[in-house]
């Protein structure tokens, strides 16, 4: 009998033992972690960030303690310079995020990891002493009172391949309000294109020399940094949807319905959370579809997405700066241009 | 046929007839179960981090095949922890013999009987097997409703009526440990005649008579007869392998039944995890969708349908080319020992495949078991994915090969000529090339 009990409590040792593994391992481990917050990455589909919103205080650190349940994700801070870290799954990464300025931030997945992506975002609210951070100026389509969800397409394209630096030529015969920051603004290249054909002082210039000279004031309103700015983060944030090309065959959208301006507007229920309703980006590379955008319009598509369509908003997350490079970046799809090849 | 009685050995003899080894081991795979029961719920949802998946699925899955049925047939089953709890209960105690303690000590329905329910269950297995194999929590509720139901089931049936009727790794093993080089028999028929007691029938577990076995299917390898033999009558043989299969033993229908689930079972899992097609993977995952019904009833059909048709043609051809007169259901039964190193060698085939390209992930979830970024033995980050070896490769060839030759060599035992052979044979090389295309093609 005395070995009946010797093997009944070897039994229930054991599976003590067996139990007591994961509990005391958690308890010992956590002991050291007190102040860290550990935060899991899935796809929205899987229940998106486990915590969406974090409270922090200006220049105390924030520890995140970070794994993905399912495929690789990546974490950033909209509007910040601090760097992005990737969660791939199943192994744990860390980072510490310092904010100097109080105010509402986002965080955001960098890493597409399914059609929901975008939905993946979070608010990290610092309170404390400090500046603030700087309220955006309302969007200019908002002051200009710009139709967003209603772009128009135009019928007078280029003919042939413009060329800016041809159109440098003729910037002397140019109106004072053609290559007026204002204009280039609210203006798209068709409209402007069509005033300055008005022009009697142009009359001597062809069709195609007056695209050349749009597409001059386009350029000088960027310059070669800020363009190769806004390819990355055309690539990073875009392409996967727009396609890399700008012809709206991404892979993320290669099995949705081509885009039918009949159903572009926000009273369909369209843009449910599986991603049914969603339809593919209109082709930017065709020019009757983007050169009767103006800059103004496509800044807006940008900060406030687009509606139904499956086109995030990206307001919280780039700077003026970055939209304005990534919108300089688009046009170079209606122009034609073929993008630099010297960023991979 | 030469036999190795391993209790010729007083050494060996003191081992299998202590209850402490056996018992340290059960009790270690006992804890082992339940820990993998908590890895599985509260771990790690990724499965390459998770004890669960990778203990249950590589790790055990792949030494059941590749090691304890190859070299000891039901060996497995002499440690297996899922009957430990109720046997408790049933025996009054843990070193206990048979039959002192609580239970309603019902027999098992009649109507239920054989290997049906096990080959019923690995059918459920394969249809589900996608999500349980990747699921860390799917395959802890597996295990959990497993022990328990067999905990339940010992309070009212007698002995082992789960192991034998409805665990369906029991029957993998069993069908397999025919093939398998250990044998409990007895050594000398007259002792036996002469005890009228047959203590060793009241100890076994397994229901089993050990003067009667001919067959290891059904011998779980408990040592619980040669503990009682007064006569120290038990031998417990090394033997060639596949001594059980010739055409002395007796065989039910419903081996061959299970035998042909396991080659639909083999066929279907290579497809599935080891074929280029992606679609058949994601139907098979995406449970209770269009595309899992289809894949399902692609696979019930195959399971059920095609192959059985298969196998019947082929033994029906076989009589007609035989004098003898024998009904189709006896000689369906009778072949189905074609089945055993047919299947066998394909599942060794099919466990090589993956077993070296992912045993690298097993020293990291014992360095980190629930995948929490614990640390424990160092391995945590060491996983690398293997890639499939030409040695491999050769290997799974040779496997099947070997399948192949010896599932003709038992269809010319039991059938007596080759004429009668060759549609058995013809079968088994049927089934063998399609693996062949599966695993290498």
């Amino acid at each position: 009998m005395k070995k009946e009990f010797l093997a009944r409590i070897l039994v229930i040792l054991f599976i003590l033992i067996a139990v007591a593994i994961p509990f005391a391992g958690q308890w010992l481990f956590s002991r050291n972690r007190i102040n860290t917050i550990e935060l899991h990455a899935r796809m929205p589909e899987n229940g998106g960030w486990s915590i969406e919103r974090i409270d922090a205080v200006v220049d105390e650190p924030i520890h995140l303690r970070m794994t993905s349940d399912d495929v690789v994700h990546g974490i950033a801070i909209g509007k910040s310079d601090l760097p992005g870290v990737d969660i791939y799954p199943g192994e744990f990464v860390e980072t510490t995020f310092v904010f100097d300025q109080p105010g509402q931030y986002t965080f955001y997945c960098t890493r597409w990891c399914g059609p929901n992506h975008w939905r993946m975002r979070g608010t990290i609210d610092v309170s404390g002493e400090g500046r603030p951070l700087q309220p955006e100026p309302q969007p200019l389509f908002v002051t200009l009172d710009i139709d967003i969800d209603s772009p128009p397409i135009v019928e007078t394209v280029p003919t042939e391949q413009v060329s800016a630096e041809r159109g440098a030529n003729f910037a002397s015969l140019l109106p004072t309000y053609a290559i007026d920051r204002t204009t280039y603004l609210s203006t798209s290249p068709a409209v402007l294109w069509m005033r300055l054909r008005a022009e009697s002082a142009l009359f001597s210039l062809s069709d195609q020399d007056i695209w050349d000279a749009v597409a001059w004031i386009w350029q000088r309103q960027t310059t070669p940094e800020n363009l190769e700015n806004g390819q990355r983060l055309y690539a990073e944030n875009c392409a996967a949807c727009h396609g890399e090309t700008g012809k709206g065959d991404g892979v993320m959208v290669r099995n949705n319905p081509v885009w039918d301006p009949g159903n572009h507007n926000m009273d369909k229920s369209s843009g449910s959370f599986t991603g049914e309703g969603f339809v593919r980006p209109r082709d930017s590379s065709d020019p009757k579809n983007l050169l009767g955008t103006s800059p103004a319009l496509l800044e807006g598509k940008i900060i406030r997405g687009g509606m139904g369509t499956g086109m995030p908003y990206w307001g919280p997350i780039f700077t003026s700066q970055q939209i304005e490079n990534l919108v300089s970046y688009l046009f170079n799809f209606a122009w034609g241009f073929t993008p630099n090849e010297n960023l991979d | 046929m030469v036999r190795l009685d391993l209790t010729r050995y007083p050494w060996a003899l003191s081992i299998l007839r202590n209850r402490w080894p056996q018992f340290l081991l059960r009790a270690v795979t006992l804890a082992g179960f339940v820990f993998t029961i908590l890895t599985g719920l509260f771990g790690s949802v990724v499965g390459s981090h998770n004890f669960a998946i990778i203990f249950v699925w590589i790790a055990w899955w792949t030494a059941l095949k590749l090691f304890f049925i190859p070299f000891g047939g039901r060996s497995w089953c002499s440690i297996c922890p899922i009957p430990m709890p109720g046997e408790w209960l049933q025996n009054g105690g843990i070193l206990m013999p048979r039959g002192k303690g609580f239970g309603l000590n019902k027999r098992w329905p009649k109507a239920l009987r054989g290997s049906w329910l096990q080959a019923g269950g690995f059918l459920l297995i394969g249809l589900f097997g996608a999500l349980t194999l990747t699921s860390a929590s799917v395959t802890a509720f597996v295990l959990l409703f497993i022990i328990v139901l067999a905990f339940v089931l010992s309070l009212v049936f007698e002995r082992r009526s789960f192991c034998n009727y409805l665990c369906p790794i029991g029957g993998f093993t069993g069908l397999y440990a025919q093939a398998g080089p250990v044998e409990v028999r007895v050594k000398d028929a007259e002792v036996c005649a002469s005890h009228a007691e047959k203590t060793c029938y009241t100890a076994c577990p397994w229901g089993q008579f050990p003067l009667a076995l001919k067959s290891s299917a059904n011998c779980g390898l408990c040592m619980e007869c040669l503990r009682v033999c007064p006569s120290d009558n038990i031998a417990v043989n090394l033997r060639p392998w596949g001594s059980d299969l010739g055409p002395k033993t007796k065989h039910r229908l419903d081996e061959a039944f299970l035998g042909l689930i396991m080659l639909a079972s083999v066929l279907v899992d290579s497809a599935v995890f080891l074929g280029p097609w992606g679609q058949i993977k994601s139907a098979a995952y995406a449970i209770g969708s269009t595309p899992w019904f289809i894949f399902a009833g692609v696979f019930l059909f195959a399971a059920l349908v095609i192959l059985p048709g298969l196998y019947a043609g082929a033994v029906k051809l076989s009589m007609l080319m035989g004098s003898s007169r024998t009904t189709l259901r006896k000689s369906l039964a009778k072949y189905s020992q074609v089945l055993v190193p047919l299947g066998l060698m394909a599942w060794i085939a099919f466990t090589i495949s993956f077993a070296f390209a992912k045993f690298s992930y097993v020293l990291p979830v014992i360095s980190d078991p629930l995948g929490w970024g614990w640390n424990l033995i160092g391995y945590s980050n060491s996983a690398w994915v293997g890639q499939s070896t030409s040695i491999s490769l050769l290997l799974q060839v040779v496997m099947l090969a070997v399948g192949l030759a010896w599932s003709s060599r038992v269809a010319l035992r039991v059938s007596g000529t080759h004429r009668q052979a060759l549609p058995l044979v013809t079968f088994s090389g049927i089934f063998s090339f399609s693996m062949l295309w599966l695993l290498i093609g």
